[in-house]
């Protein structure tokens, strides 16, 4: 792997470019693997890096249907922050919050990680109740989370109207996360895959699995592809959206509902916006990425689908929201909408875990949250596939939880309505 | 937004409706005597098929009723709508999920419930 550096990217500019190598191999699949990764997401890229970096498993394949970061790796509005109600969460967040503050140096890959704070925004008596809540469980559980009046709010984004005469929904205040920002979901996904191919891993693009092989005792042996069949000890589903899909093929039916979730870009406008602004009661959240765009998420549609578009009015009620909140924005132009397809789970939180079929594995629930979570999810999971076992972080996330009724229940305290 | 025909009221646009999950979810008969493996399914686990679904729609600006459907999640297409407590529409299969793309194969997890 050639290694970036302010040298190496002068030198090369010199010499108009020529010469920078293939950022990662584009593999062909072997017959057989230690681990196989059935997702090629930011997610599953993760999983194999810590694998070959932190467990010395290096005979490991990546298998993506599409290309790499072409589901909701690219998809997603790329905020990061690890507010979250109960410990068990919080933890879990916070784990990804501490690696992607050194993540660009550990990949050697400038994933643009700008911890600009997230401020989610109070509109009744019930959200300040909320959210101060939240705020103090966060402080106990050692995650940073402050509470802003409205001015303070204004003052840290300056564009926000906080004027209740014009509002229907005025600001009455703020929970504010400083070490929360975004990054860009991209060079995750591609800094994942170039780290993780020079420790071993091969990317393999263009391969879907068909079919999850098991031996006589029940125990993963391999799967099948479009690409012809290969050997596994085992097998870890990271498939987001088409994880009812893939495990289905193991005869596992998974706690999981598969929603269509859309985002919208704008025509790009001279730095705005300095923070992430989210509000679940009118339901809005909006950033700037360093291109300039004005990055805006809406909700999940009401209904089931992969369709991988939903309905306008979803968009629509988002744009309302933020043109309440700026109204300045109401004259810019949105460039494109676009919808993936998420997979939630019932009590919102992800599940990250070993399956009944032994050597089976699963990621998968993160819902409408699951960028945020990438390295530390990753982390967790390549934990659990090496050692056989959960790390302490992720052991409550088992897929047991909705048979033993030990629920994570986020439903209520995660910050978009779904 | 989608157009779905409420079979009491005719079709009529997304906005009036709410969806309502899975359809044909059936309780068991004697709740005291299941395990907490088919509780927890029947709390939790739904189908999520990537093909054709049968599920519960609520008219709720219009007439107010629960009916079923029948659509298909790759495309969004209503296949049929239909009276609540009518069997799913003949010649149609059962809630499977397409093992991949187009491709419907068969789900052993379902034959259980």
């Amino acid at each position: 792997m050639q290694r970036f550096s302010a040298l190496s990217v002068i030198a090369k500019a010199l010499g108009s470019n020529k010469g920078w190598q293939a950022q990662w191999r584009d593999a062909s699949p072997k017959s057989r693997y230690d681990v196989i990764i059935v997702g090629g997401g930011g997610h599953g890229l993760a999983t194999a890096y810590y694998l070959a970096k932190e467990h010395g498993i290096r005979n490991v394949a990546i298998l993506e249907k599409g290309w790499i970061g072409g589901g909701n790796t690219g998809r997603n509005t790329t905020i990061i922050r690890s507010n979250y109600l109960f410990e068990e969460s919080a933890a879990m967040y916070d784990h990804a919050v501490k690696l992607w503050e050194g993540l660009s140096q550990d990949l050697n890959y400038n994933v643009m990680f700008s911890p600009r704070g997230v401020l989610m925004l109070a509109h009744n008596i019930h959200d300040i109740q909320v959210f101060k809540r939240h705020v103090h469980a966060n402080r106990l559980a050692g995650v940073d989370n402050e509470w802003l009046t409205p001015q303070e709010c204004k003052d840290f984004c300056p564009p926000l109207n906080i004027d209740a005469s014009t509002m229907r929904y005025p600001v009455l205040g703020g929970a504010l996360q400083r070490r929360g920002g975004t990054a860009r979901h991209d060079a995750v996904a591609w800094g994942y895959a170039r780290a993780a191919s020079a420790l071993g891993v091969d990317v393999i693009q263009n391969c879907e699995v068909t079919a999850i092989r098991r031996g006589a005792n029940g125990a993963v042996i391999g799967v099948d592809t479009t690409r012809g069949p290969i050997e596994a000890g085992k097998v870890g589903v990271v498939a987001a959206g088409n994880t009812s899909v893939v495990m289905a093929m193991a005869g596992l039916r998974m706690p999981l509902e598969s929603y269509p979730l859309q985002a919208l870009v704008s025509e790009p406008l001279k730095p705005i916006v300095p923070c992430v602004v989210m509000s679940n009661t009118i339901h809005a959240y909006i950033s700037q990425s360093d291109k300039g765009e004005l990055v805006i998420g809406a909700g999940t549609d009401a209904y089931t689908s992969y369709t991988q578009r939903g309905g306008l009015h979803i968009a629509n009620h988002t744009l309302d929201a933020i043109c309440d909140l700026f109204p300045e924005f109401r004259r810019v132009r949105m460039l494109r909408s676009w919808g993936g397809i998420v997979d939630v789970t019932p009590d919102r939180s992800p599940i990250v875990a070993k399956t009944a079929v032994p050597g089976l594995y699963v990621n998968c629930g993160w819902g409408t949250g699951g960028f945020k979570a990438t390295p530390g999810s990753g982390n967790l999971f390549a934990h659990t596939i090496a050692r056989d076992e959960p790390h302490p972080i992720n052991a409550p996330f088992t897929i047991e939880r909705f048979r033993d009724g030990v629920l994570i229940d986020e439903a209520a305290a995660a910050a978009v309505a779904h | 937004m989608l157009l779905i025909t409420c079979p009491y009221c005719g079709p009529r646009p997304e906005l009036e409706f709410r969806y309502a999950g899975e359809a044909h979810v059936v309780r068991a008969e004697t709740p005291s005597e299941i395990g907490a493996d088919e509780w927890g399914a029947f709390l939790y686990t739904r189908a999520n098929p990537r093909g054709l679904h049968a599920e519960r729609w609520r008219h709720i600006h219009g007439c107010a009723r629960f009916f079923n459907a029948l659509r298909d999640t790759r495309t969004d297409f209503f296949e049929a709508t239909y009276e609540v407590g009518q069997p799913r529409p003949s010649g149609t299969e059962e809630n499977k999920p397409a093992l991949s793309g187009d491709n419907v194969g068969t789900w052993s997890g379902e034959s259980a419930r």
